[in-house]
């Protein structure tokens, strides 16, 4: 679905001629396995015409950040279902700080408390999606930023 | 779309036995614009929540009854599709069984406690995330998961805990536990030792089944080989010495969960059941030896019907496989007995007290199914661990469709409808076509490692998803019937941060006491067997009555076997 669909790769390599397509590091940290959203959101940013590298499961705050810098993405997008949110985004934030690497940007999805987005999002991760979210909104939000930046 | 009523070969073959199929396609053309397809009905196309196309109407010429007559038969005879038991329900109802566990031994002994005082019938645990992955309370990787989403048992003590006060030889306990299914399963047989309580009395069910792990749940310590052969000496070790548990509940639950259709469940559940019986025989076991101690766990979705169908056709299937491939003579061997539970994903965060219909007609469906026991989910699942309040409401759930609905008086009484017997036809061809693939594959073991099922799956998760998008798919609360004001209310489930640190405290206590000469002794001898590819169960029993802890065995067998990782595949 993605060739023939105006709004994606062709558009966003039009725009910006030198740069390639957004790259996106989708990460599941902790140790549970659900990991159907990661995937679904990795194909969704895939489809649009992102180049997206999957982490795979049961990764530690250190093995995300040192793959994101490796592979040199844009974003970062966690899947956290276990209800450690709290620990686990700004362990991240905090190692991407460590590295110089705050041009990365964070943004997550799963069940988070209200109260708890607002506090990840003064700490700085980009946005948080929750239960019945569109993949749609998720690509559009990530061109949004990471096109602002450019 | 929507031609499955009127299409070839059953039609024929009614026509030659019956010669009334002149009568369904009369009516067709006479009652149904363009004979029911797609035209003059609310939608182009009705097709179930695994993407099945559903015909308008199926009429008893549209099967052959006389096929159907050897393929139903009797309920509690071969091949089973009407049941196990000839009486089922009015011989005895199915087990309600919640799953419970969260925070320390002692937490989800209260849990078990006030479930059994409120009439639940059997046991079922759930351990926490450092259990299920082999690592101890006080291991790194464990930090901020201990005892969060189930219970944490690092040591043999912390399984008395998690017991004391229920009698083994009674009440049936059900663990919910993989990879460290052998290590669990040896700490439950040591404390009914320590008891006093001879192993054939110990009856429960312990999951144990590793090829959904790599297919769907990825919990996983070693590669699928020597996984797949730890699970079968737990079956091996059941055999001999304890007969009354089920060494292994063979489970679609999780493969539908992460987003497979209802055949690929039942396909792929099947397929991996036949993976265990091969190794088992390879081991020079026989069929009837240890076949009818296997037990299912299927997941019960939203699609009524698609789910009685799938019941249905997963017995008689079941049956045929063990009859016809194995040679089963033993019809134990050849009935699958199965528990089930409603499925946590078709539950929504919006709108949440709507779960409770949801599972109720999910429930509902597991019962006309024809299951031996049950999980109702509770309402607020999705949100967090569930209240109390909330579990017993799901719990009342069950009572009153055992209780009050009337359904549980007459076996199978849905056997015999044109629909319902066309729809388990097709579920069990469209499932035993994808397990003639996985056979090519050379079978299961040999699909997982090549990734086969885990694709499709995140195929048809994907699928689901557009659809959901499109409107094919209805969520009623989520994108329909949507209530404008409604703001998510999450509650945030507090764990409190003093049950890691009793956990962990309370472990660093229990390591220093050991013995350190009986305890080292003991993990040497089981790092022995598994380098000699023996069955580890005997010297695992010993070893965690010695102290060995679940992490430390679990280092053996990353030591011995390596590590998995996830190829993480989109």
């Amino acid at each position: 679905m993605t060739e023939d669909d105006p709004e994606t790769g062709p558009e966003h390599k039009g725009a910006e001629p030198q740069r390639g397509p957004i790259r996106i590091l989708i990460a599941k940290p902790g140790l549970d396995g659900h990991d159907r959203g990661a995937k679904v959101v990795a194909r969704a940013l895939r489809d649009a015409g992102m180049e997206v590298i999957y982490t795979g499961l049961h990764q530690t705050p250190e093995m995300i950040v040192r793959s994101a810098i490796q592979e040199d993405v844009d974003c970062i997008g966690m899947s956290i279902l276990s209800g450690a949110h709290m620990t686990l985004f700004p362990a991240v934030l905090q190692l991407l700080k460590e590295e110089g690497a705050t041009d990365i940007v964070v943004f997550g999805g799963g069940i988070i408390p209200k109260g708890d987005i607002e506090a990840l999002k003064a700490q700085g991760v980009g946005e948080l999606f929750g239960p019945g979210v569109k993949m749609d909104e998720i690509v559009a939000w990530v061109r949004g930023v990471v096109g602002a930046r450019e | 779309m929507g031609k499955k009523g009127e299409k070839g070969p059953t039609s024929e073959a009614s026509q030659s036995t019956n010669g009334r199929s002149a009568d369904i396609a009369a009516w067709r053309s006479k009652r149904l614009v363009n004979g029911g397809v797609g035209i003059g009905e609310r939608k182009r196309a009705f097709e179930s929540i695994s993407f099945r196309p559903q015909p308008t109407v199926v009429s008893w010429e549209d099967g052959s009854s006389r096929e159907q007559r050897e393929t139903i038969g009797y309920p509690g005879e071969y091949p089973f599709t009407r049941g196990i038991h000839a009486t089922m329900y009015r011989g005895r109802l199915w087990t309600m069984r919640q799953f419970a566990g969260f925070g320390t031994p002692e937490d989800t002994n209260r849990r078990f406690r006030y479930l059994l005082e409120h009439g639940q019938t059997g046991l079922s645990t759930a351990f926490d995330m450092p259990s299920l992955m082999g690592y101890d309370a006080d291991h790194k990787r464990s930090l901020g998961e201990v005892g969060r989403e189930g219970v944490s048992v690092s040591s043999i003590e912390d399984m008395e805990r998690l017991f004391d006060g229920i009698d083994l030889a009674s009440v049936t306990t059900s663990m919910t536990i993989n990879c460290t299914a052998p290590i669990a399963f040896a700490m439950y047989v040591a404390v009914a030792r320590r008891r006093g309580i001879p192993f054939e009395l110990l009856g429960g069910t312990i999951q144990n089944d590793m090829f959904k792990e790599f297919i769907a749940q990825k919990e996983w310590i070693s590669p699928p080989e020597p996984s797949v052969r730890l699970a079968c000496d737990v079956i091996q070790f059941c055999a001999a010495h304890v007969p009354r548990f089920n060494p292994i509940s063979i489970s679609g639950y999780h493969i539908r969960e992460a987003g497979a259709t209802a055949v690929q469940e039942l396909a792929f559940t099947l397929a991996d059941g036949l993976g265990y019986v091969e190794e088992c025989l390879s081991r020079g076991m026989e069929i009837d030896t240890f076949a009818p101690r296997m037990s299912f766990f299927f997941d019960v979705h939203n699609d009524f019907f698609e789910e009685i169908a799938k019941f249905r056709a997963a017995r008689r299937m079941w049956a045929r496989f063990m009859k016809e491939r194995y040679g089963a003579r033993d019809p134990r061997s050849m009935m699958l007995r199965t528990h089930a539970q409603t499925a946590g994903v078709s539950l929504t965060a919006q709108q949440p007290v709507n779960n409770v219909a949801r599972v109720a007609l999910q429930a509902l469906a597991a019962v006309l199914g024809g299951v031996q026991s049950l999980h109702t989910n509770s309402m607020d699942e999705t949100l967090s661990l569930p209240t109390e309040e909330a579990v017993k409401v799901a719990l009342r759930t069950q009572q009153i469709i055992a209780e009050e609905t009337g359904v549980v008086n007459t076996v199978d009484p849905l056997g015999g409808s044109f629909y319902l017997e066309q729809l388990t036809d097709d579920i069990e061809r469209e499932a035993l076509a994808y397990i003639a693939k996985i056979d090519e594959f050379g079978g299961m073991l040999r699909a997982v490692q090549l990734g086969y099922p885990q694709h499709e799956i995140a195929e048809a998760a994907y699928q689901f998803q557009l659809r959901l998008e499109r409107l094919d798919e209805v969520q009623v609360g989520v994108n329909k019937f949507v209530d404008a004001e409604e703001e998510l209310s999450i509650p945030t489930h507090q764990i409190d941060p003093s049950i890691e640190r009793d956990q962990k405290e309370r472990l660093v206590r229990f390591k220093a006491a050991r013995n350190a000469t009986t305890h080292t002794a003991a993990l040497e001898r089981l790092e022995q067997v598994c380098r000699d590819r023996g069955n580890v169960i005997e010297p695992l029993v010993d070893a965690v009555d010695t102290g060995v802890t679940l992490g430390e065995a679990s280092e053996v067998f990353r030591s011995v076997f390596g590590e998995y990782r996830d190829p993480g595949l989109v």
